[in-house]
């Protein structure tokens, strides 16, 4: 295990105490409920589209520092983002926290993480990987428009 | 409890010694000694264990019951010595009344499947409390699912102390003409996410006036209090050898003798059969009947000598030695703000539940774990219960008789350094 702090990041503790987008959104177009039945975090995320773009992003949900850490950045980093934008980012993101070899291993654009970045720390811890992720799978579901929830064990 | 008084429970009972027997507490983790405080998920094994293990897989390893060789009659008498142990560790009357299972689980769902489900018509009922674990829980819930009958749960009050009139109250609601539409009283002896110490041969004498039986779920009891089946006056009781310092994978489910007799096997198999033929088979008597297929052989040996090892200790100075541990525990994070405690029950057994202000339970594990604490937390498999409670889970630290005062101090201080990474 490394340092604590790679872990808990002082921006990390800070999108967990003040989460950014903390809201239900009324008027979404899309969204999706998310949990991780092993630890009981929970999350809903809200889209509002403006055709392909994310015009507006909002989230409610409790849990660990992590996930709701994950999901306040998270909201912040797709604002604006086309629908293909986002789901790439879903995905760089995934890599960051899954893939062996180093923070930049598989990215194609490493630098398009941007602050997700300071979530590097997550995948020396395994058992803690899938609260980092249930935010961004949520949003893939929202954005599919699926209707049953998320669970990271299924 | 001051300083001098728990220098003397711990040379009442020397716990340095104690600790000498478990080669794996002695280690460090990410640069701190190890503080195992997650004894109730499973418990370290002593020496004793690991060589009755060791010695089984060395010089005995063989298949039991069967053959006629020197190595399996050493086999058979490891797990038939194992069996008896245990009846005498539990104060059963005969080792015929043992069945080994894989553990408290699966011994709840042999009662569960082989002694409730063939008597539960529609309207039945199955009473639990809000304090059980989830093992104690869905067997009831499956086997009331395919009769049409009910599951109930006895409520619990806000110290997490089981509610004895709605107790009464269930058991009077289902009296009938032919007897009680109660079927079974299941609870745990003592609560895993709380600590509490349920009074049980209450709940058996209440059980029983109402011609209700009682299986006691004894996972959290018997690494921590002598338990005597004959004296609780409990018709099943069930526990996991590797809570009690023993191997995993191996449990045991003791039943009164006239109750398992009347009771169908739950496996098909090998050793649980008296004659086969393609037209019917006829069952062994119990415990076999319950025990198809070479069970774990090894397990029963370690199992043994855990129970051994812990009916040569001075048990009774084991008990004051982990009530010293809760009070102390108790008395250190209650002083630290934002720590709150869940389940204050008066009467409680080697488990301090808590939630901090501001962190979630799970990132305590991980702070606490980065100090070498290593402690549960979640749900606890008990999720009825953290919604009574209004919690999404809890940190959990769970004792053990080779723990020590020291640790509690250092518990305490990582908790406080939790506070300090998250500037709470």
């Amino acid at each position: 295990m490394s340092d604590l702090r790679d872990l808990y990041q002082e921006v990390i503790l800070d999108h967990n105490k003040s989460p950014r987008n903390f809201r239900e959104l009324p008027a979404a177009d899309r969204h999706a409920h998310g949990d991780n039945p092993l630890c009981g975090d929970l999350v809903t995320i809200y889209v509002g589209l403006d055709q392909e773009t994310l015009r507006e992003v909002t989230f409610q949900g409790s849990g660990c520092a992590i996930s709701q850490a994950s999901a306040s950045m998270m909201t912040d980093a797709v604002r604006g983002k086309t629908v293909v934008e986002a789901r790439a980012l879903a995905r760089q993101f995934r890599t960051l926290l899954t893939e062996d070899g180093g923070p930049e291993a598989g990215l194609d654009d490493p630098a398009a993480l941007g602050k997700l970045a300071v979530f590097t720390g997550v995948k020396d811890y395994p058992m803690r990987v899938k609260c980092a992720t249930l935010a961004w799978h949520t949003l893939a579901a929202a954005l599919e428009g699926k209707q049953d929830p998320v669970s990271t064990e299924t | 409890m001051n300083r001098a008084a728990r220098s003397l429970s711990e040379l009442a009972f020397d716990v340095e010694a104690i600790r000498a027997e478990f080669p794996g507490l002695h280690q460090e983790v990410h640069g701190h000694p190890l503080v195992y405080l997650d004894n109730a998920a499973t418990a370290q094994k002593p020496r004793a264990v690991i060589a009755a293990v060791e010695r089984f897989y060395l010089r005995d390893t063989s298949n039991i019951h069967r053959g006629v060789h020197t190595l399996a009659e050493r086999a058979t008498a490891t797990y038939e010595g194992a069996r008896a142990a245990v009846a005498r560790f539990l104060g059963a009357p005969s080792a015929d009344e043992v069945v080994f299972t894989r553990g408290t689980t699966e011994s709840i769902n042999l009662v569960a499947r082989s002694f409730v489900r063939p008597h539960l018509a529609p309207g039945d009922e199955v009473l639990v409390t809000w304090m059980e674990h989830h093992a104690n829980i869905v067997p009831w819930q499956i086997v009331c699912g395919e009769a049409g009958a009910t599951l109930r749960a006895v409520p619990i009050d806000e110290r997490g102390v089981l509610d004895l009139a709605a107790l009464d109250e269930a058991l009077d609601r289902g009296r009938d003409r032919n007897g009680n539409r109660v079927k079974l009283v299941a609870l745990g002896h003592v609560s895993n996410a709380l600590g509490t110490v349920n009074p049980v041969r209450e709940v058996v004498e209440r059980a029983h006036a109402r011609g209700v039986p009682v299986l006691l779920d004894g996972a959290q009891a018997v690494p921590h209090m002598p338990v005597d089946v004959a004296a609780l006056g409990c018709d099943f009781y069930a526990f996991s050898s590797h809570k009690v310092f023993g191997p995993s994978g191996i449990g045991i489910l003791w039943g009164r003798g006239e109750l398992l007799a009347g009771m169908p096997p739950m496996l098909g198999g090998g050793d649980m059969i008296r004659s086969v033929s393609f037209e019917g088979t006829t069952y062994a008597d119990p415990p076999k009947r319950f025990e198809a297929g070479t069970p774990n052989i090894e397990g029963a040996a370690g199992l043994a000598a855990a129970l051994g090892f812990l009916a040569g200790l001075d048990r009774e100075a084991v008990m004051a030695h982990e009530e010293a541990l809760v009070a102390h525990a108790v008395e250190e994070l209650a002083e630290i703000p934002g720590v709150t405690l869940v389940g204050t029950a008066p009467d409680r057994a080697a488990i301090v539940s808590f939630t901090v202000a501001g962190i979630h339970p799970h990132d305590v594990g991980t702070i606490l774990d980065g100090r070498g604490v290593a402690i549960r937390a979640g749900h606890h498999c008990a999720q009825p219960l953290m919604r009574r409670f209004g919690l999404p889970a809890t940190a959990r630290a769970s004792f053990a008789l080779y723990n020590t005062h020291a640790e509690v101090e250092a518990l305490a201080a990582a908790v406080r350094h939790a506070r300090k990474v998250f500037g709470v």
